[in-house]
């Protein structure tokens, strides 16, 4: 409240006579902090922090203490919890962290790939009805995958291919949002003069592609590629139906199989806590890796207008 | 978990419009078409019970010709939904584990064959309540009972001595009890109730005599609003209404907190309740013990069920005759049963595993009240018939949505609008589906 009350005296203050606005003594004049705004941010901040805390100081406790002692005082069980959950089913978790990691991993490559081609030739090339295709793909951005995922499967079980590590990855590879982001960011990152100049030299369209586009549209790229990632490492639904086999599962299908175990049998609350914080560590330091790509800003083109 | 949820809604919606409507009398093929078969055949069996894995490992040593590969599953909702998707695909496993209150849905659905022949044998190995509940009233039977939790109330034996409380018999005596606790400690509660758990309620309602799903002749009649529910809702809401018992939700962290402090020092649940106290309420180890759910009528003693599990045959397995072979092997023959118990941790249905083998010795978290599974198999004796429909999901999302408002505004004529509202989601729900309904 303070900092509303206090600048109607500066202001009054600052035009007597004889002194320069700029050079009189004192606090530097209506230095507003802006309390409202700082506020709602803290708030903001807290709210998704505070779980992520929880979680921290949760997968530290036992299973008796997890409950039971104040909720973020941390408990000397992690060694523990941890050993507990690696021996789970002979350590069937980690077995799920690889088939996260596959299915994200070769998911996230894959889909950067047909998104920054798909991308690449909406924006460098003109044919007939692109922005018909264009738009066709951008109603898909619009669609929630999770409407998607039943079709999906009867179109797999149609095939034959259900229950199987390809029913996960080839689903995903299409991604709408990311041949969407391929074209904007290759339209902005490729002057046309460049592929002309290309193609007067007589490099062949592919190589223009692999040589000229993607060292430029790379920075895009590697955001298409760490949305996709995030994404696949997320997903439940289409896993959840596409797969029967818990040894196919990635970790968020898993996870759930820990806290559903039926009415009669106690959540194994300690496992999941523990495992879904583990299951964050590979985001983040993917995301540590990644950061320095990003620096590379869109402009460092070769052409100057 | 919102996100779970969020996702279980979708995958509702979607199946509900991927599937269209479907048929009351659903008929599995059981045409034995498989029994010529010769060479060893390999079965997939999706379920949840922990450690499944083991208990089938020791069928296929005894059994090379017929191998049985367990696929874990998440339990719920979710999985019916799954196990339906798969069906339509014809991608379904040969066997399934599904709730009792599941097997209607998955029926209709056309995803169970009916095993009469191969299983029918089992009958007598249950009791009728149990059954009746696989044969949906018909002359098919669906699945082979396996699990089943037999509702009873808990209670502190410590703090029911230091209030002066008798443990009530009937549900008169109960809420006498609870008026009496809140009148010499105000901040402690007798029990809670929770308007997450529609299975509870339902339990509740089936010890009263009611009848929430029947058939008449081809069409459904639902029985959510009879008058035995009614009676189970009013007598809630009173005892909410005054503050006689919380009204907070069970099994959040909240709740944990509540047991293992002794604020609330009594619990209307199953026979598993064991094993969620040991996580729950670790401090109050052999402070408990068990008693008959209060009763209606004292001369007719019943108990509802909550939870409890079946095993089925899917329309979609080529080896229907193995498969219902293993579903038999696992929930009648004493060496799975005793594996079951000890690996699974389950309750098993059949009656002759009730005592005795893993079950002779009281869990660990009741040690003070050894003949704890002998007063178990007796009330499970007592279990009501229970009539499950269709859609039993939806009027389960419909009592969280009705009686979570009223239990929070602490209304008793709350709650008989919740069961009205219940009853009229119900039955909308079955008419979308396109099933016919009695009115």
């Amino acid at each position: 409240m303070s900092g509303l009350a206090s600048p109607p005296q500066v202001r009054k203050a600052a035009p007597a006579a004889g002194t320069t606005p700029g050079a009189s003594q004192g606090p530097p004049p209506t230095r507003r902090v802006a309390l409202l705004p700082t506020a709602a941010l803290v708030l903001g901040a807290l709210y998704c922090l505070l779980p992520i805390a929880w979680v921290l100081v949760a997968s530290t406790k036992s299973g008796a203490d997890l409950f039971s002692t104040f909720t973020f005082l941390p408990g000397d069980g992690f060694g523990d919890n941890l050993a507990d959950l690696s021996a789970y089913r002979d350590g069937i978790y980690w077995r799920w962290m690889a088939n996260s990691v596959f299915y994200a991993g070769l998911g996230a490559v894959l889909s950067t790939v047909v998104s920054a081609l798909a991308g690449y030739a909406l924006a460098v090339y003109r044919f007939r009805g692109r922005e018909a295709f264009f738009d066709t793909i951008l109603t898909g951005v619009l669609m929630p995958p999770v409407i998607l995922a039943i079709p999906q499967y009867l179109l797999m079980a149609e095939a034959g291919m259900t229950d199987t590590y390809l029913s996960v990855l080839l689903p995903l590879i299409l991604s709408p949002y990311g041949v969407y982001l391929g074209r904007i960011y290759a339209e902005a990152a490729i002057p046309m003069e460049l592929v002309e100049a290309g193609r007067m030299d007589g490099a062949g369209e592919l190589r223009i592609f692999l040589r000229i586009a993607v060292p430029m549209m790379s920075p895009g790229l590697v955001t298409i590629f760490l949305f996709q990632f995030v994404a696949i490492w997320n997903n439940f639904l289409l896993p959840f139906i596409m797969l029967g086999d818990d040894e196919r599962f990635p970790m968020t299908v898993g996870l759930f199989t820990l806290l559903k175990q039926g009415a009669g049998q106690p959540a194994l609350y300690t496992l999941v806590i523990t495992g879904a914080l583990l299951a964050i560590v590979p985001l983040i330091a993917l995301f540590f890796v990644i950061q320095r790509f990003w620096s590379l800003d869109l402009l460092s083109g070769a052409v100057k207008s | 978990m919102p996100i779970v949820s969020r996702h279980r809604r979708a995958v509702s919606v979607a199946t509900a419009v991927a599937l269209g409507a479907a048929t009351l009398t659903a008929c599995g093929s059981s045409d034995g078409g498989d029994q010529a078969e010769s060479g060893p055949v390999s079965l997939t069996y999706w379920a949840w019970a922990p450690n499944m894995d083991k208990v089938a490992a020791l069928w296929n040593q005894k059994n090379p010709d017929i191998k049985v590969t367990v696929q874990k599953q998440a339990s719920g909702d979710d999985l019916v939904t799954k196990i339906i998707t798969a069906s339509k695909a014809h991608q379904a496993p040969d066997l399934v584990q599904a709730e009792f209150q599941a097997l209607p849905t998955l029926v209709s659905n056309d995803a169970l064959a009916d095993i009469s022949e191969e299983v029918g044998g089992a009958k007598d190995k249950f009791t009728p309540g149990l059954w009746q509940q696989t044969t949906l009233g018909s002359d098919a039977v669906y699945a082979v009972p396996q699990d089943s939790g037999p509702m009873m109330f808990y209670y502190r034996t410590d703090l029911f001595q230091q209030y002066g409380l008798k443990v009530p018999t009937t549900w008169d005596e109960f809420a006498a009890t609870a008026k009496a606790l809140k009148a010499k400690a105000p901040g402690k509660s007798l029990t809670t109730f929770s308007s997450n758990d529609a299975g509870l309620f339902a339990g509740l309602a089936q010890q009263a005599g009611a009848r929430w799903w029947t058939t008449e002749g081809q069409k459904w009649k639902v029985g959510v609003d009879d008058a035995a529910t009614r009676k189970v809702a009013d007598f809630w809401g009173g005892l909410v209404q005054e503050g006689a018992v919380d009204n907070q939700p069970m099994y959040t962290p909240a709740w944990n907190k509540a047991l293992n402090t002794g604020q609330q020092i009594g619990w209307v649940s199953a026979v598993w309740a064991p094993g969620t106290l040991t996580t729950a309420a670790p401090d109050t180890k052999g402070k408990w013990a068990v008693a008959p759910l209060p009763q209606w009528d004292a001369a007719k003693p019943a108990t509802g069920s909550w939870g409890g599990s079946t095993t089925a045959v899917t329309t979609d397995s080529k080896h229907k005759a193995a498969a219902a072979k293993f579903a038999t092997w696992l929930n009648t023959d004493p060496e799975a049963l005793a594996a079951l118990v000890k690996e699974s941790g389950i309750y098993p249905a059949a009656t002759a595993a009730q005592t005795g083998g893993a079950l002779a010795k009281a869990p660990d978290f009741f040690a003070n009240q050894p003949d704890f599974y002998a007063r178990a198999a007796a009330i499970a004796k007592t279990t009501a018939p229970a009539a499950w429909g269709p859609n039993v999901n939806v009027a389960y999302t419909s009592f969280k949505d009705e009686f979570g408002k009223a239990a929070k505004v602490k209304s008793k004529g709350g709650f008989a609008d919740a069961l009205t509202a219940m009853q009229a989601a119900t039955v909308a729900d079955l008419k979308k589906q396109g099933f016919e309904v009695a009115p």
